[in-house]
């Protein structure tokens, strides 16, 4: 079946431009996936919805050519496994583990090890079907131990285990190095310790407040976060935010771009022996905190993007602050950008480190920035444009390399394109409101923002409940899709070097855990 | 190499002074007038991420940025628990850190201080309590000082640090606020 006629066969879908839904029988969910696969689509996000009230349902949203397709498939007998995607897209793989740790849905896949559930609940409690219980379900106190590693064994190999707790300030994660000597054989990841039950949180929020969830599911992207959150509730509660509103947030949005690639830009300078670049990059990444702060009171803009609109508008003087920072601060990064070229050691460490091929970067589905450093040149702000990126017509970062070198180089010309981008917010940044009232809508709606964030596209799809409250709300980060690829990014290099090269993926694990 | 050193004379030095000790961010006022002449100036601190949305950990590393200069005031950040005189610890505390929190705030050796960051470690925040959070940190651990702030900022989380040193609070961790 071509892909276009499962698009003929969907409706419009509220949120994100150029969305459509189509709900499918268990043949053409598997269906959906091989063609998608087959026409170079991609997997955004898989989760499962329904509790006590609504039947359960699993879900996924696609993105083709022809746009994005959320494919849903109610299950008539929750008890039987519905058709897993691991093949077609091998990211699916924890989606679905997730899913049934959370919703109790299982797929046909073979791993079906816990992955978000470590020794808080038990198997049979399922956190986003069952009531709350009364006291906290009992904790499985051994399976954190248990977990199922999988075991590398020959001659002079052994593991080296990382974490919860990591040597600096890094979220926390397990990671389980097989080596021989210093270099890597296999790498695999136990996520899962930030896990503090967020979708089940949305679900005992008003509807019009979730925004602050939301930009608290991974701080780092706040502005991406709340806004897909408030792009899809505008959506289902047909409300259009005036161009100012929209403006206002992509200022925004690339000022958290610009803001993480200083921080990271530093980070990897520092984490391959160059603390200078650290001293310079983390001061520049200040100057511009504070100027954001000064434009809109607060540094990280968590609450700035609200339904309707922002929280807060832009004073003249907080344009011209902005606008003095950024032009200050195009010509530093350039003349530090040569200094990060030309230095011998950093080209040493960064060239040939931490590797994806673009080949195996589209068969395992890497996204956003990572994606883009290994051949995908994909950008939602260009490919799938909501607005105002129409009239600001972003460049398009990329390289083939898919090392760290690689991964700098994007960040080096993203901040550059998005500092350019900023400079023509401010510079035209149309008048009037920047905020417009938004009423709860009604019961069961459901509908889909889509933001690329500093990392990748973010997703959040959201269903509407009764009574101003929300019925199911899922936040997607794209570190759900890179951090796998890490695992094969790390095969062949040497222990010293898997700081680095997890720092130039920067993954989330907050955003991830959930 | 010339570049490199053009920059760094260029720029000078971009430290502001350090904000005063704040006294209201005192949980209480314990722990012992010793702990200073053991610790001198040089005080170590361990970061543990309990279940924050990283948006603490910007902060705290702006705290080592050029401007705020952490290692200047004769603060740092150190790997490992057991060097540390000061645990700094992010996040409502999520059921799946239980045991790695308790387990490093067990190996850093006494005495010790603790302060929790941010809304959620001081209230639980916008997560709260639930199937999978514990809520504050003095949920489970012994706090010392709290910082409010959703993140709080650089100044904040500073003034927090130089609180829980410069007014010692008590040095039985049993009497420890819970």
């Amino acid at each position: 079946m071509p892909l276009r006629a499962w698009y003929a066969a969907s409706d419009a879908l509220c949120g994100a431009p150029g969305f459509r839904a189509v709900t499918v029988s268990r043949e053409g969910w598997q269906q959906v996936a091989q063609d998608m696969a087959a026409a170079g689509g991609r997997l955004l996000a898989l989760w499962a919805s329904g509790d006590q009230s609504r039947d359960s349902t699993i879900r996924a949203v696609f993105l083709a050519e022809q746009g994005g397709l959320l494919v849903s498939l109610p299950l008539a007998d929750p008890a039987a496994p519905y058709p897993g995607l691991q093949s077609q897209f091998p990211a699916a793989a924890r989606m679905q583990r997730a899913a049934a740790d959370l919703s109790g849905l299982r797929s046909s896949d073979p791993d079906t090890r816990p992955w978000l559930r470590h020794a808080a609940w038990p198997s049979h409690y399922r956190p986003l079907v069952d009531p709350t219980p009364t006291s906290p379900p009992p904790a499985s106190e051994s399976l954190a131990e248990a977990y199922d590693f999988v075991r590398v064994e020959g001659d002079g190999v052994h593991e080296i285990p990382v974490g919860p707790v990591h040597a600096g300030i890094i979220e926390p994660g397990h990671f389980r190095l097989s080596v021989v000597g210093e270099k890597v054989l296999r790498l695999e990841e136990r996520l899962g310790y930030v896990h503090k039950g967020i979708e089940r949180r949305f679900t005992q929020l008003p509807i019009l407040d979730g925004q602050r969830l939301a930009a608290r599911v991974s701080g780092d992207s706040a502005v991406a976060f709340s806004w897909a959150y408030c792009q899809a509730l505008e959506g289902i509660a047909g409300v259009t935010p005036p161009p100012r509103a929209t403006w206002l947030r992509a200022l925004c949005l690339e000022l958290e771009r610009a803001v993480n690639h200083l921080g990271d830009l530093g980070a990897l300078g520092n984490d391959a022996g160059f603390a200078f670049g650290l001293a310079q990059f983390s001061r520049l990444k200040e100057h511009l905190l504070r100027a954001t702060d000064h434009a809109f009171g607060s540094r990280y803009l968590l609450d700035l993007v609200v339904p309707g609109g922002t929280s807060a508008d832009v004073t003249h003087s907080g344009v011209m602050r902005l606008d003095t920072c950024i032009r200050e601060l195009m010509p530093e990064v350039l003349r530090l950008r040569t200094i990060y070229d030309e230095h011998e050691g950093l080209r040493d460490r960064f060239a040939a480190a931490g590797t994806v091929a673009p080949e195996l970067a589209v068969r395992l589905g890497l996204t956003g920035l990572a994606g883009r450093a290994s051949g995908q040149a994909f950008d939602l702000r260009i490919d799938l444009p909501c607005e105002p990126y129409h009239e600001l017509t972003p460049a398009k970062c990329g390289r083939s390399d898919g090392d760290v070198a690689a991964r700098v180089a994007v960040r080096f010309e993203e901040l550059a394109e998005s500092c350019r981008l900023m400079r023509q917010i401010l510079a035209t940044l149309p008048d009037g409101t920047h905020r417009e009232s938004v009423r709860a809508p009604a019961d069961g709606r459901i509908g889909v923002g889509l933001i690329e964030g500093w990392r990748g596209p973010v997703l959040l799809a959201l269903e509407a409940g009764p009574d101003g409250a929300i019925g199911r709300c899922h936040p997607h980060d794209p570190s759900w899709q890179n951090w796998p690829v890490l695992e094969h990014a790390i095969i062949g290099n040497i222990v010293p070097d898997f700081p680095l090269i997890n720092k130039s993926f920067n993954l989330s694990y907050s955003g991830h855990d959930l | 190499m010339l570049k490199t050193l053009r920059q760094i004379a260029s720029i000078g030095i971009v430290t502001e002074p350090p904000p005063q000790a704040d006294e209201s961010l005192l949980l209480r006022e314990r722990l012992h007038e010793h702990i200073r002449s053991v610790l001198g100036r040089a005080l170590c601190i361990r970061h543990i991420d309990a279940g924050s949305c990283n948006g603490c950990e910007l902060e705290i590393h702006a705290l080592n940025n050029p401007i705020y200069n952490l290692e200047g005031l004769g603060i740092r950040f150190v790997a490992s628990p057991r060097h540390a005189d000061l645990l700094l610890v992010t996040g409502p505390v999520s059921r799946h850190m239980v045991t790695a929190l308790r387990g490093t705030y067990d190996a850093t050796p006494e005495p010790k201080l603790v302060v929790a960051l941010g809304d959620c470690g001081c209230t639980g925040g916008v997560f709260g309590e639930g199937y999978a959070s514990c809520g504050r940190v003095s949920n489970v651990i012994p706090v010392d000082v709290a910082v409010p702030g959703c993140p709080p900022t650089p100044t904040r989380i500073l003034a927090g640090i130089l609180a829980a040193i410069a007014c010692p609070s008590g040095d039985n961790s049993a009497s420890r606020h819970r």
